[in-house]
């Protein structure tokens, strides 16, 4: 499964809706075979955090209330989006990176964060990871 | 020799595992199989009926066959390679 293009998303969000839909596009496209490269900036970055990773970190606006409680329910063990980023590197080839400016921002070194992290970055290289290809923001 | 009665290699029931579960797992047994053995599935999660088939063509594999079962599917893979 050689010669596949590359996933390559910006996690801007931190709530656990968008980072599940993210973790789970990560899982298909790594199964496929698809290098995937994660870009973290801003509240995504935050939720990455060792100490708060496992906390509810809410919906977008648009769930409600009831939305809310759905999302709240269906997040346990491997169902959680840092469990099926596990997953994802598991089964290919998936790379987390972190933003260096928004950890600037928030004062933390990636001691701080998750071993799902693989190393800081600035926006440069990870436009050099996304070999051209799309990027898409969520 | 029908599909229903195909002895496979191993067998793995992945029913109640949510997507893409079963998909991984399928992943995982083709990965640590030898060439030629047969993986049959269970699975009752609704996007491995589309998940399972585009994996298998994708990494070449052989879709032996698929039977729809009372609330789940039974998915035959043998591995090629």
């Amino acid at each position: 499964m050689d010669g596949d293009s590359t996933l390559s998303l910006v996690l801007f969000s931190g709530t656990d809706d968008k980072l599940n839909a993210a973790a789970i596009l990560s899982v298909g496209a790594a199964a496929m075979g698809r290098p995937v490269h994660l870009f973290l900036q801003y509240w995504a970055l935050d939720a990455f955090r060792t100490d708060r990773i496992a906390r509810y970190h809410g919906s977008a606006p648009e769930a409600g209330p009831a939305g809310d409680a759905l999302l709240r329910g269906s997040l346990e063990g491997p169902k959680h989006w840092s469990a099926l980023l596990r997953q994802a590197k598991d089964v290919g080839d998936v790379r987390i990176h972190a933003c260096a400016l928004s950890m600037e921002l928030f004062g933390i070194t990636q001691a701080d964060l998750d071993p799902l992290v693989d190393d800081v970055e600035g926006v440069a290289a990870f436009m050099g990871d996304a070999a051209d290809g799309p990027i898409t923001f969520i | 020799m029908t599909l229903t009665r195909m002895q496979p290699t191993r067998s793995i029931d992945a029913r109640g595992m949510a997507c893409p579960g079963p998909l991984l797992t399928l992943i995982g047994a083709i990965r640590q199989g030898q060439v030629g053995d047969v993986i049959e599935v269970l699975s009752s999660d609704a996007g491995s009926r589309t998940d399972i088939p585009a994996w298998v063509a994708k990494a070449k594999q052989e879709l032996v066959g698929v039977v729809e079962e009372e609330g789940y599917a039974r998915f035959m893979v043998r591995k090629t390679k």
